[in-house]
Formats: structure tokens, C-alpha cells, sequence
């Protein structure tokens, strides 16, 4: 530790230095003074998804990962209707303060309407962090802004080990990484199964109007979104998940898996190889590039198991292959593998349960 | 026409079992096979295409990393892009390089090569970031068409199909523009042997990140790289009715 100076012991320590306050040749104490006043100060934007009715669930483990870094969390919600969901958030608890941007300009949520608002909001109100769910919202969104403010983001953050200190997977989930980020302003992707979802009552946060401006954006136009209908829980927060790759052989096949996964009250997953051979749509793929998926109980049907569609599900807490290789690398990550032709056993497991 | 910049990445093949340095700076990358970002491979088979359908005129393949990058470009080249650059980054600049340093590179590249459209892959599969499209938009405030799926290109203007969490959805975006390809996006073509000695001829031209005036200084520091827990050895059940008391037993079903 280097002694600080009796002459400057005068100076509050929570306040932000200006340069005229100290002498010249101070350079290094004044970063370093400063660096800890914020980490005193840590403040937390979460920027929250929804479809312009439904707060998406992983705000909610995004709200997660901003409690563990401590200090005021603000939620700022944006779109063409801001109602439903900037209520629900303002039940969480540990939310100070709720932000509302409602207006046609946010039209399909782009980056390019969504990033000057945020920066706008950061302009006034410096937080030290900005966060979001590592969905494809929170994917497409974060490093836009953290280019605009000169920062390092840090993607699908998996465990926040202090306010500047994150882990997460590289590899295809092959090796855990520990960053440390030297930027003043922190911006991270949350993975979603990583943390444990806020519930949204007991709270009673605020709600204001973000800082008014012209957001709308001249060079992205959204035309439409198509999007798959199930009655199915959603797959990346589903219970229980089973999944289907090549070794249905077709997409009528996968009638197979909707029944079992009825029973169970399960969602739908598929292997790469299910959906490029157009069995089921790409959305309902897990792994790598797809989605990343932790349930109590995953239910690999047919899937042999290659590194990139392990690092979709290898952390679901039980794990069952059916799959007639035994050699199958599947099942050397199942609890339980049933070696066996799955055209019989599926119609069978469903059956009995 | 558009002159499309397309960036590719050198990484550990994607088949290759990882394993991690046994003093947790990183992993084994000596000896290991790699091969070109399987994502980057799609780009650079999108920004042929779009030159075989005479929107584009011109493809650079730019790569940043040390001399075996030239590899890479090379592949590029064979696969029908017209000429390379290869920015060199090597040594411990190498290993602290980030999306923020190649977003910057591949920004100043656009500009000075006057390019109208940058594409990339979603992600690079070594770290994961899946942030360096959005980071280039950024840096250039150009709009971003991010995860492509279809990319139709007309006069000054794209039509994206994106994939998102719920299935699909459609942008506009004007060019100058940033995107990124999503494995859907095409099927990559292989280099044929000719046009793999076609590509020897083609020029590389050699910079450095101070040369473009972009500081590489780390932003963040690696603290350690570990193994992941391993998952505890399971068990072989002989039929249907096992599996299902394992399940009941470990309270999956009733």
C-alpha cells in the first residue's frame, strides 16, 4: 500500500475528483483513489427484455446478478409499451428505481434505437455497471453500447466473484475462464441458468421517465418477427427438457419426443444435426450456438453427443441418454444411459409414466 | 458495387478436445490443430456469393493474430476472396487481443478500404464473446444485421432474416452496414485444389495495429483458466422400468 500524503488527507474520500482540486504530478493517486470511490459506489443498470407485454424471465436472473454485485440496482425499460412489464419489475425486490422510455422509436427493440437511449441514461446517472441477460437481445444490444462507451464487455458472465472480478465459459463450456475487467464501467451478458431468478413481489421500486431524446434510428427498419408457436414450457427455463438429434430420423419422428415431453411437462430441444436436417426449427436448438439450457432433468434422445452440443446442457443436474451406441460420447456425461433402440424404448418410457 | 471486408478468425479446430495449461494461464494451443473459425468460413461463403450475384465487387479477407493467420487468409482466398490483409498481432499482444482491439482494427480497415458492407462470424469458438459484429457497428455507427440466417441484398440497402430466442425475425438495414453470420446462413463451399494454387498468387498485404493507429492495451486480465467440474460417472440401466425408479428415486417423477 502506498502512504497517502498527510497534505491530501483533507480531501473526502467520496468525492469525485476533478483535476483542479489536486496538484500537478498526482496522476497516480488520483486513479487509484478514484478507482476505489467507485468501487464504494458500485450502481447497476439491468437493461430488461420483454415483448412488449411480458417481462422476459431471464431479466429476472439478469436482477440476480446485479445483487451479488451489490449496491442501487435500475432497471430501464424500453419499447412500444412499457406498461406490464416495467409494473412487474418494480415488485422485485433490491430494484431502486425503474426506468421507462415508451415510443414508436423502439420499435423491434434494435441496437441502433436502444444504445443512445442507454447512453443517455448512463450520461446521466454513471453506473458503474450495465447488465443484461445473454439472450439474443442482450447479445445483440450489450456490445454495441460498450463499443460506444470505449469498454471491454464480458459475454455470458456464469458467477460474479466481486464488482470487477466475473467467470465464464470458453471452449464450449471446456474451460472456465476468471476475468478480471480494468474498464471504469463494467457491461456484462448474464447466462440465465447460471443464476437463481429474483421473484418479482415484495418490492416497490420507483417508476420515472428516461431521459426524453429522438431515439429513433434512420438505418434499421424492423419489418416482422416469426415466431414459433408451443404451448410447451419455454426451453431455455423449462424444468425438464428432452431432446431429439439425428437418430429420429425425421421431423414426423419427433411426434416421439412431444409425447414424452407431455408427460413430463417438459420443452422440446434438438441436436444441430436434427435441425439442419430440418426436423424442427433452429430455435429449439441447444448447445454452443444455440441455446444454453440447465433443467433438473434432461432427456437426450438419439443424440450422440459431440463438445458442441454438450456445452448446451452438461450442467442439468440429471442427465438420461437413450441412444443404441454405447460408445456414444452422450453417455459418458448421462446418470443414467439405457442403451437401447429408441423407437422402442420412447414409446415405451412414455407409456409407464 | 459494394466492396465487402469479411474477418476471419484462426482457432483450435473445432473438433479438437481442449486441454487446459497445467498453470492455468490458458490452454494447449502448441502442437493443436486449428483451422478457421467454422463461423468465418460462412462469411467469407456469403461475401463470395454476393460477388457471384454481382453485388459486390471486391472481397478482402482480413485476419488479426500472428504469422500462421496467413493460413487463414489463405483459405479465404481459395474460397474466392480477392486479396488478404493480415494484421500482425503476436506474442502476449496476442493473447490479451479482445473483440474491443479487432473491432477497432476491422473499423479503421473499413474506412480505409472504403468498404460498404463488414461481415463476420456470430462468434469465434475459442472465446465465445459473440461480440465483434456489434462492436464494429459500433465503433463505425453503422447498423448491425447480427445472427443472420438470409441476407437479401439490393441498392443501398439489405433485408436480414435474424435468428432469434423465439424463432425468426426480419430488418432492413441501409449500408453501409455490419453483419453476422449464423450457422443457417449457407453451407460453406470447399477450396478446390486449383483455386487453392490460385490463391498463392493472390497479394496479402502485411499491417501492424500501430501501423492503423489502434492501442491493443489489455482491457482485461485473465486471472486463470480452469478445467470445468467434471460430472460424476453415471451407470448403465438394463431397461425402461430402471430408468424410470432411477427417476422416481431421484424425485424427477412420481
Amino acid at each position: 500500500m502506498c502512504k497517502i500524503p498527510e497534505s491530501k488527507e483533507h480531501i473526502n474520500q467520496n468525492h469525485i475528483f476533478t483535476n483542479e482540486l489536486l496538484p500537478t504530478g498526482t496522476d497516480f493517486y488520483l486513479t487509484d483513489r478514484f478507482s476505489s470511490a467507485l468501487q464504494r459506489f458500485e450502481s447497476t443498470l439491468v437493461i430488461a427484455e420483454h415483448n412488449n407485454g411480458v417481462l422476459s424471465p431471464i431479466t429476472q436472473n439478469a436482477l440476480a446478478a446485479a445483487t451479488k454485485i451489490g449496491g442501487d440496482v435500475t432497471v430501464l425499460v424500453a419499447g412500444t409499451k412499457c406498461g406490464p412489464a416495467s409494473e412487474a419489475v418494480s415488485k422485485a425486490p433490491g430494484v431502486a428505481k425503474v426506468i421507462v422510455a415508451e415510443s414508436e422509436a423502439f420499435n423491434g427493440l434494435t441496437p441502433e434505437s436502444i444504445t443512445p437511449l442507454v447512453l443517455a441514461t448512463q450520461k446521466q446517472l454513471n453506473f458503474s455497471h450495465i447488465l443484461a441477460g445473454a439472450s439474443a437481445f442482450g447479445k445483440a444490444l450489450l456490445p454495441r453500447i460498450a463499443a460506444k462507451l470505449d469498454v471491454s464487455p464480458a459475454s455470458d458472465v456464469i458467477a460474479i466473484k466481486s464488482p470487477d472480478t466475473f467467470i465464464r465459459q470458453i471452449y464450449a463450456g471446456n474451460a472456465i475462464q476468471t476475468v478480471k475487467v480494468k474498464d471504469n464501467i463494467k457491461i456484462l451478458s448474464v447466462r440465465g441458468t447460471a443464476f437463481k431468478p429474483v421473484a418479482l413481489e415484495g418490492g416497490s421500486a420507483k417508476i420515472e421517465a428516461a431521459p426524453a431524446g429522438d431515439y429513433k434510428s434512420a438505418q434499421v427498419e424492423f419489418i416482422k418477427q416469426e415466431l414459433t408457436k408451443s404451448d410447451r414450457p419455454d426451453l431455455a427455463s423449462a424444468k425438464v427438457v428432452v431432446s431429439g438429434g439425428r437418430g429420429l430420423k425425421s421431423g414426423d419422428n419427433f411426434k416421439l419426443l412431444y409425447a414424452l415431453a407431455d408427460k413430463l411437462n417438459a420443452a422440446v430441444g434438438a441436436s444441430r444435426a436434427a435441425v439442419d436436417a430440418g426436423y424442427v426449427p433452429n430455435d429449439l436448438q441447444v448447445g454452443q450456438t444455440g441455446k444454453i439450457v440447465a433443467p433438473d432433468l434432461y432427456i437426450a434422445v438419439g443424440i450422440s453427443g459431440a463438445i458442441q452440443h454438450l456445452a448446451g446442457m452438461k450442467d442439468s443436474k440429471t442427465i438420461v441418454a437413450i441412444n443404441k451406441d454405447p460408445d456414444a460420447p452422450i453417455h459418458q456425461v448421462a446418470d443414467y444411459g439405457l442403451v437401447a433402440d429408441l423407437f422402442k424404448a420412447v414409446p415405451e418410457l412414455t407409456e409407464k409414466l | 458495387m459494394a466492396r465487402v471486408l469479411v474477418g476471419v478468425k484462426r482457432v483450435i479446430d473445432y473438433a479438437v478436445k481442449i486441454r487446459v495449461k497445467p498453470d492455468k494461464t490458458g490452454v494447449v494451443t502448441d502442437g493443436v490443430k486449428h483451422s478457421m473459425n467454422p463461423f468465418d468460413e460462412i462469411a467469407i461463403e456469403e461475401a463470395v456469393r454476393m460477388k457471384e450475384k454481382k453485388y459486390a465487387q471486391e472481397v478482402i479477407a482480413v485476419s488479426c493474430g500472428p504469422a500462421q493467420s496467413q493460413e487463414t487468409i489463405r483459405t479465404a482466398l481459395a474460397m474466392g476472396a480477392d486479396r488478404g490483409i493480415h494484421v500482425e498481432v503476436s506474442g502476449p499482444e496476442y493473447e490479451a487481443l479482445q473483440p474491443i482491439h479487432v473491432s477497432k482494427i476491422l473499423a479503421k480497415l473499413a474506412q480505409d478500404e472504403k468498404a460498404d458492407i463488414v461481415i463476420v462470424g456470430k462468434q469465434a469458438i475459442d472465446d465465445d464473446c459473440n461480440q465483434t459484429a456489434q462492436m464494429v457497428a459500433g465503433v463505425l455507427d453503422w447498423p448491425a444485421g447480427t445472427f443472420c440466417s438470409k441476407i437479401e441484398a439490393s441498392q443501398g440497402e439489405l433485408t436480414i432474416t435474424r435468428e432469434v430466442d423465439g424463432g425468426l425475425e426480419v430488418i432492413k438495414v441501409k449500408t453501409p452496414a455490419v453483419l453476422s453470420a449464423d450457422l443457417r446462413l449457407n453451407e460453406p463451399r470447399y477450396a478446390t485444389l486449383p483455386n487453392i494454387m490460385k490463391a498463392k498468387k493472390k497479394q496479402i498485404k502485411k499491417v501492424t495495429p500501430k501501423d492503423l493507429g489502434i492501442d491493443t492495451s489489455p482491457r482485461i486480465e485473465v486471472v486463470s483458466v480452469e478445467e470445468p467440474p467434471t460430472r460424476k460417472a453415471g451407470s448403465i440401466v438394463p431397461d425402461v422400468d430402471t430408468l424410470i425408479a432411477k427417476l422416481k428415486e431421484g424425485g424427477h417423477v412420481k
